[in-house]
């Protein structure tokens, strides 16, 4: 193919967190020659930025826990929207997914016995969260990747995809991207391709998320003609930074809540007690004097209120603001402080710590911190079979916070790194058995240079239209109109503004050459983010009721017709549309376990 | 609010060919770090210019730079913390220049593949068991968020080019000595730590202490104590070799034979052939201002 640079391989894995590199190694493992592509340096990626840990049914502390708990904590606080099957996967694979990290050298804490150590996290009936202080997922992501150097995987980092390539039966057989430091462009040809790209954060103002997190993925599908769906099931964390400006959204982890931490207003009331829905008011203690035994005798008392799902918590956290009960900047007070010993806070949060002395000059050990909701996870996301992981487009896989399903309409604290393992191996492996029973197809010239002079066009342009000046008006559209609360008319607003953007998105013009250009590869990345906004709108549009982490204040119950049905998103004729997709129904025996327990 | 203040920063721009520090003025607000601040500047002035950074939280490892001449991280340096006047940012200078504040740290990768993987003893019946106070040393070095500071500022690879080849500097250590503590590990790696990776050449001058923004102890608890470990051991190719592939399923690739033989044939692996200060002052030669 001309003088491009062109990369075969049976599977091409595409970004290199948890899931990529856990579908990478199995990929390999399986036979198959496997490359992985990321966009940052190879170790960088959003997972290091988990701390809370992995939730895994072992049982360790809790030897009541089991699969089936687990299964159905995740299915209620996913509100029952969730892909029955994945969460079942998920449940019952979880735990050999942390036992095999741990022969690949990972150490998580210990109990006294010397078993691995489970903490209490929202939403999970029993301490389950096998962790690692809190930099769980810096632990993860070192010990896959670890392990993928040592196999020996191809790594090619710093690498953008712009687009994925279609051969004529619509089926993928390929990628084409750019290396970020010389500009120039790379082909990769491939007989299946698995995407680990993770979330769409960036595309709000206030996130936890890391730059890479543009949603690449989700519209590298979208454009392949993948179906998307629950693009509007967006999770923000109820406890982001609030101060200073500059550190704001970055994560505080629910570990806080989790080992002893308490939410108060700015009465110094405990809040969370007035916000206990009926869905959960059988387990949720409604006194403190109930909810403060829970700590030591779970078996006894019921679980502070503090620890309630993420979208119950987050909505409660913006009534709270929104009333002027809020703290001075904005936000509530996370207080563990005044609820256990320093050293012992030092001890089991130490980046927490770290973070709050070093960014806003708070200790902790001695003060509240300041929170508020963070933009911080997509539920939805490109629509896979839960046993292959397998698109709707042949040879395209997804695993991860791209994946949608799994967490349904909200997403439970240390469900995400437990995914991505159990998913990222299940995405590798059908990959891999793909790719060694289908013929290669070879990418044609002519569909590799239609990608290459997109992505060059941008040099092209004199508008003199800002591609940062863009990304703000996109994160304050999608802030101020598709946020924690919505509403159908400002949705629709949205929905035209992101249309305007969209106009301007391509004539953006990019100053200076094509070696390690930034504003050039933010102009690319918008491309993602918009076209992740516009399904996540239109999503948010035609979901007329509230679930999970979709809240709608013109429709503020969960309406029973819309349980059963997926916002399905995808491309028909250019452009993006909506249709409801009903979801697939849960066998009796999976289905009895809410019953008996209701 | 503090009354409007003016930011001067100079940043240095430029790719392998060269380059110059250019001055940027800007207004400075409330609670800002460096990173903010060269992302204004990127925002405002100088849309192309380069820098890697992820998480913004002191996690990734990918901001690495020098700030007024001393390495750190710029997410998490604050203003307020810098002296008032002009600050200057300039990349890590023991690594090739790419672009900007980008620098070319493929070396740390390529030492990373040739460290001997961890090897597990069988798994027992009920699984492993490890008790905390065995793990607590090695979940110190598990903290490591591969900013690769210490390896900028280790004179050994520093102000030594050559020495690439036959060193893997401290981050690398900390990694060696994280299986060699492992509890579970199987594999002595003391020959190859002393013979192949160097270990020799550091003569504890304790400079990537200082820059580790994890607080690892990276001289007194990985470097010394693999030092006292493999001054015994003796390196015999063949037999590590064998080990490795009985116990692996990779064999040694053809980079680290390579490299190898090159440690094998270079005398510049005693120390005492070289004439490094061993005093704190080191700090001083390598750009670093006195803490
Ligand atoms: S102690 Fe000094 S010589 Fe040894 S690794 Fe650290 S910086 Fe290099
Ligand atoms: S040991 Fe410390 S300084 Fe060196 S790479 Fe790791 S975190 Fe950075
Ligand atoms: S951006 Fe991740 S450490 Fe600075």
């Amino acid at each position: 193919m001309s003088d491009q640079e062109t990369h075969h391989y049976d599977v091409v894995v595409i970004g290199a967190g948890g899931a990529g590199l856990r579908a990478a190694i199995e990929s390999l493992t399986t036979g198959a020659r496997t490359a992985l592509v990321c966009k940052s340096l190879l170790g960088k990626a959003h997972t290091v930025m988990a701390e809370g840990g992995v939730a895994a049914a072992m049982g360790n502390v809790w030897p009541e826990d089991n699969w089936k708990v687990h299964f159905r904590d995740t299915m209620r606080g996913g509100k029952m929207l969730n892909n029955w099957r994945m969460a079942q996967l998920h449940a019952q694979e979880a735990p050999e997914r942390v036992y095999e990290l741990e022969e690949w050298g990972a150490l998580f804490d210990r109990t006294p016995d010397g078993r691995i150590l489970q903490r209490d996290f929202g939403g999970h009936r029993f301490a389950r969260l096998a962790h690692v202080g809190d930099r769980t997922g810096l632990e993860l992501i070192r010990t896959l990747q670890q392990r993928a150097v040592g196999l020996g995987i191809d790594v090619f980092m710093e690498c953008k995809i712009v687009r994925l390539l279609v051969d004529r039966d619509g089926a993928t057989n390929g990628a084409v991207g750019f290396w970020r430091e010389s500009g120039r462009f790379v082909t990769f040809a491939a007989k299946a391709i698995v995407l680990a790209t993770g979330g769409v954060g960036k595309t709000w103002q206030f996130t936890s998320n890391s730059w890479e997190s543009t949603g690449d993925g989700h519209a590298l599908a979208l454009w392949a003609g993948a179906d998307l769906i629950d693009m509007e099931c967006v999770q923000f964390h109820p406890t982001g930074m609030v101060w200073p400006p500059s550190a704001r959204g970055l994560l505080v982890t629910e570990g806080v809540r989790g080992d002893g931490g308490v939410l108060k207003n700015i009465d110094g009331e405990r809040f969370m007690f007035n916000y206990i829905s009926p869905y959960f008011a059988a387990e949720t203690a409604d006194t403190i004097a109930e909810a403060d035994k829970w700590y030591t005798n779970k078996a006894d008392y019921r679980r502070p209120p503090e620890l309630l799902p993420r979208d119950e918590v987050a909505r409660a956290i913006n009534t709270e603001v929104k009333s002027g009960r809020g703290s001075p900047h904005g936000g509530v007070f996370l207080d563990i402080a005044s609820r256990r010993p320093a050293e012992e806070i030092r001890r089991r949060l130490p980046s927490m710590y770290h973070q709050f002395k070093q960014l806003a000059d708070v200790d902790i050990t001695t003060d509240a911190m300041e929170v508020g909701p963070t933009c911080h996870y997509i539920m939805g996301g490109v629509r896979v079979e839960a046993d292959t992981a397998a698109t709707t487009v042949p040879g395209l896989f997804a695993a991860g916070e791209v994946a949608g399903g799994m967490h349904g309409a909200n997403r439970l604290g240390g469900n995400s790194l437990s995914d991505l393992l159990v998913f990222g191996r299940r995405a590798g492996l059908a990959a891999a058995q793909y790719a060694l029973s289908h013929p290669a197809v070879a990418p044609t010239e002519s569909a590799v240079v239609s990608v290459t002079e997109h992505a060059l066009s941008f040099f092209a342009h004199d508008s003199g239209e800002n591609p940062y000046a863009l990304h703000q008006d996109l994160q304050e559209t999608m802030q101020s109109l598709v946020g924690i609360i919505r509403v159908e008319s400002e949705l629709v607003e949205a929905r035209e503004k992101l249309a305007e953007l969209a106009e301007r998105a391509s004539k953006l013009s990019v100053e200076g050459n094509r070696s390690f250009n930034p504003g050039w590869h933010l102009a690319l990345d918008l491309e993602s983010m918009l076209a992740c906004a516009f399904c996540t709108t239109l999503g948010a549009i035609e979901r007329r009721e509230s679930r999970g982490g979709h809240t709608r204040d013109d429709y503020p119950t969960p309406d029973p017709a819309f349980e059963t049905i997926n916002m399905v998103t995808r491309l028909s004729g250019g452009e993006v549309a909506v249709t409801h997709l009903p979801r697939p129904a849960m066998p009796a025996e999976l289905a009895e376990l809410f019953e008996e327990s209701k | 609010m503090p009354e409007e203040r003016e930011i001067v920063m100079k940043l240095w721009r430029g790719d392998a060919g060269g380059g110059a520090f250019e001055t940027y003025k800007l207004p400075a607000q409330e609670g800002e770090v460096v990173l903010d601040v060269v992302h204004r500047i990127q925002a405002t002035k100088a849309p192309d210019l380069a820098v890697r950074w992820n998480c913004k939280a002191g996690k990734c490892g990918s901001c690495s730079a020098e700030i007024n001449g001393r390495p750190r991280l710029m997410c998490m340096t604050r203003m307020s913390s810098l002296p008032i006047g002009e600050i200057t940012v300039s990349p890590m200078r023991g690594f090739p220049i790419m672009r900007d504040l980008v620098t070319d740290v493929s070396y740390n990768f390529e030492v990373a593949k040739q460290i001997p993987s961890f090897t597990p003893a069988p798994k027992p019946p009920g699984g492993y068991r490890m008790s905390q106070v065995d793990i607590d040393r090695g979940q110190e070095f598990h903290k490591c968020i591969e900013c690769f500071l210490c390896q900028n500022v280790c004179h050994v690879i520093r102000d030594h080019e050559d020495n690439k080849r036959v060193y893997a500097g401290p981050r690398f250590f900390v990694r060696l000595a994280e299986l060699e503590m492992h509890p579970l590990d199987t594999l002595d790696r003391r020959a190859y730590i002393s013979e192949a990776m160097g270990i020799g050449l550091c003569n504890i001058t304790k400079c990537c202490t200082e820059v580790c923004p994890e607080d690892i102890h990276i001289t007194d608890n990985a470097i010394i104590p693999l030092k006292e470990r493999v001054v015994d051991a003796r390196y015999d190719p063949v037999a590590w070799l064998g080990r490795k592939l009985l116990g692996r399923p990779a064999p040694l690739s053809a980079v680290q034979a390579a490299r190898y033989t090159g440690a094998a044939s270079s005398a510049a692996r005693s120390p005492s052939a070289r004439a490094v200060p061993a005093s704190p002052e080191t700090a001083s030669s390598t750009g670093l201002p006195a803490d």
